[in-house]
């Protein structure tokens, strides 16, 4: 397996070297990060170039960064605090509609799309991870000419991030209702939603309220550095450079 | 002479050959279809957003829930992307455990998938043959995990328990008679892997039953030969996977170019169409029940063979034995950390995918580090099927979009998530 990365590496280092932002390897898998600008040049290349051959895009994700490395709960130094008292309110579970999660400030773009291809000519794969250069408008190429499988992928990256794709050829929601506002997905988006449905016998009709349930998220959010995995991060921090 | 336009069609949300909550808008030119606009997202439950906000072992049971007719490949799927981040591989006899009931899921789902489409079609009889073989699946499901559907039974590092020593018996009622029950729990006998070794040795017998119906049947060819041709090149364009890019012609199966868990030991074919069609699906579905039997009695044998550890000896993964907790402070410990926080993943991201009865099926895990994980996303093969079904149904009859929704095998908790 690790051969074939080592090919597939040195192949798109040969092929698309001006476009290449970043290149990592990691489980086994090679992520490519480029530019939103050159994303569709790059698509073009991966799927028309016959020694990379990606005739497949199995699947388009949004991803928001906003509340990366976020924790509830310190586990560093302790606290005279008892579990419950010690726990922060930090992300989407907490929260209901009329309360806003912090936004954490992050010097990097807060949202991502990743690809995720496959050759079945070849029998391998590729990650590729574009950031939206713009947080409160993020945009990004549209790849349906490219592959056509991106045709709903996107239009549910649309729908649950508000990732707009420049050339999409339809695109509308996908998976929520119809007159739904806002995005499910995004991290500032309390996980309860914002408005419930119900039938009201005086109206005679169903009406939209605010919701009423309360956020009931058990356990906080805790990041651990575990020793057993620290000597296999520096390896890889190493490997990289 | 008046003016003739096209008129839209509104098939379902509630229409029973829709498998579910498709609503589907037609644009009809008389009776044939010029466009199909399936709306989605009816069952829609934002599964992935509550994963995020959940310990990682507390979304497993969500994974049975997605696609609800092939419930452990789902398992499957997301425990493994967990343990290739941490890094873990399960004991061997856990592997052979997981493949097999990955192969009893994909012979459920796709029963349930002949069985609705033949009814969808108009062949009655076939829905009662299929589920006659699916109760005898349920039970072994219910045998090893007590639960008939939404098992919960793999885990990250192995799978909960070991197979059980005895099958759960009919009982006499006052439906029952002692004869009938002596009759029904005559394979009840033994242990599970005794049940499932009589289950491989009938089954052949049983799909020949279905394929004597339907194989040659005219009225069965009439309705599928020809209906939703994809050539192999759309195929791959469109993103579909599993059967329906075999039975363009295309030789792709995870199991035998990007083999998991211990398929990479098993001898088994992949059986690819010819046509593209609807028909040429079937065949290949079809056979794929004879593979899947064949890797079953496979796993049977080694199982048999080799007892052994089911699940990781490692307490930060797995909880300890009962018995040890109440003894031992170290194993209270761990039990009370699995339980209340759960565990830390390492920081990273990873893709993993199994061969679904339906396709490709994928968990694409982003962990920073945490208890829970920052990005789950499930990649359904059911979603790209149903993408493909606009260019699929284009210039048919109304009918054969029946036909087309049962042959893109689709089920809805997958497609809504």
């Amino acid at each position: 397996m690790s051969e074939k990365l080592d090919r597939l590496a040195a192949c798109l280092e040969e092929k698309i070297r001006d476009q290449i932002r970043g290149i990592h390897r990691a489980c086994d898998e090679l992520t490519l990060e480029v530019s939103a600008g050159d994303l569709l040049r790059v698509a073009r290349t991966l799927r028309r170039d016959p020694e990379l051959g990606f005739d497949m895009l199995v699947d388009v994700c949004g991803v928001d960064y906003s509340a990366y490395g976020v924790t509830e709960w310190s586990t560093e130094s302790s606290t005279a605090e008892g579990f419950s008292r010690g726990v922060e309110k930090a992300t989407f579970g907490r929260f209901t509609f009329d309360e806003t999660p912090p936004v954490s400030q992050r010097a990097d773009p807060r949202f991502a799309v990743v690809y995720h291809l496959l050759s079945v000519a070849h029998n391998h794969r590729l990650r590729i991870r574009v950031f939206c250069e713009d947080d409160e408008f993020p945009a990004m190429p549209s790849l349906v000419e490219v592959w056509n499988s991106a045709n709903w992928f996107e239009r549910e990256a649309f729908d649950l991030f508000g990732i707009v794709f420049n050339g999409h050829p339809d695109l509308r929601r996908i998976l929520t209702d119809y007159g739904f506002v806002g995005h499910p997905f995004r991290k500032d988006f309390p996980l309860v939603g914002h408005v419930e449905m119900r039938y009201d016998p005086e109206q005679r009709r169903v009406i939209y309220q605010p919701v009423t349930i309360t956020p009931r998220v058990l356990v906080p959010r805790v990041i651990r550095k575990d020793h057993r995995h620290l000597d296999d991060a520096a390896e890889e921090t190493s490997a990289d450079a | 002479m008046p003016e003739i336009r096209n008129y839209t069609l509104n098939f379902g949300p509630q229409h029973p050959a829709a498998h579910g909550v498709l609503r589907l808008v037609l644009e009809m030119d008389g009776e044939v279809v010029q466009r199909a606009d399936p709306h989605i997202g009816l069952l829609h439950r934002g599964t992935e957003k509550l994963a995020e906000s959940k310990p990682y072992n507390q979304s497993i049971g969500y994974m049975d829930r997605l696609d609800y007719m092939s419930m452990m490949v789902n398992e499957h799927g997301y425990v493994k992307a967990i343990e290739r981040l941490m890094g873990i591989e399960p004991p061997l006899r856990a592997q052979y455990i997981r493949v097999m009931f990955d192969e009893i899921t994909r012979i459920l789902n796709h029963l349930l998938w002949l069985g609705t489409h033949a009814l969808d079609v108009g062949a009655m009889t076939m829905f009662l043959y299929c589920f006659r073989e699916r109760e005898d699946l349920i039970d072994c499901y219910e045998a090893v995990s007590g639960s008939r559907m939404h098992a919960t039974y793999y885990r990250p590092g192995g799978v909960n328990r070991d197979l059980p020593g005895t099958m759960p018996q009919y009982q006499t009622s006052r439906w029952k008679s002692p004869a009938d029950v002596k009759r029904l729990n005559e394979n009840r006998s033994g242990s599970l892997l005794d049940f499932i070794e009589d289950f491989t040795n009938r089954f052949p017998t049983h799909v020949d039953e279905y394929e004597i119906l339907l194989t040659d049947n005219r009225i069965w060819k009439q309705r599928t030969v020809g209906i939703g041709v994809v050539s192999p090149e759309r195929a791959l364009q469109m993103g579909l996977t599993g059967p329906m890019l075999r039975g363009s012609g295309v030789a792709w199966d995870l199991r035998k170019k990007q083999p998991y868990a211990v398929y990479d030991r098993m001898d088994f074919d992949i059986p690819v169409g010819v046509n593209g069609d609807s028909y040429d699906r079937y065949l290949v579905r079809v056979e794929e029940m004879r593979q899947s039997n064949r890797i079953i009695r496979q796993c049977v044998d080694w199982l048999k063979a080799n007892p052994g550890p089911v699940m990781l000896d490692d307490h930060k993964v797995a909880p300890p034995p009962r018995e040890e907790m109440k003894a031992d402070m170290e194993s209270l410990i761990h039990h009370f950390k699995l339980y209340t926080e759960g565990y830390c993943v390492p920081e990273g991201e990873v893709y993993s995918a199994v061969e679904h009865p339906k396709g490709e099926f994928a968990v694409y895990l982003i962990s920073d580090g945490a208890n829970k994980p920052y990005r789950v996303k499930v990649r359904p093969p059911g979603f790209v099927h149903l993408s493909a079904l606009d260019e699929m149904s284009r210039g048919h009859m109304l009918a054969d979009v029946v036909t087309l929704i049962g042959s893109l095998d689709i089920v809805f908790g997958e497609i809504d998530r």
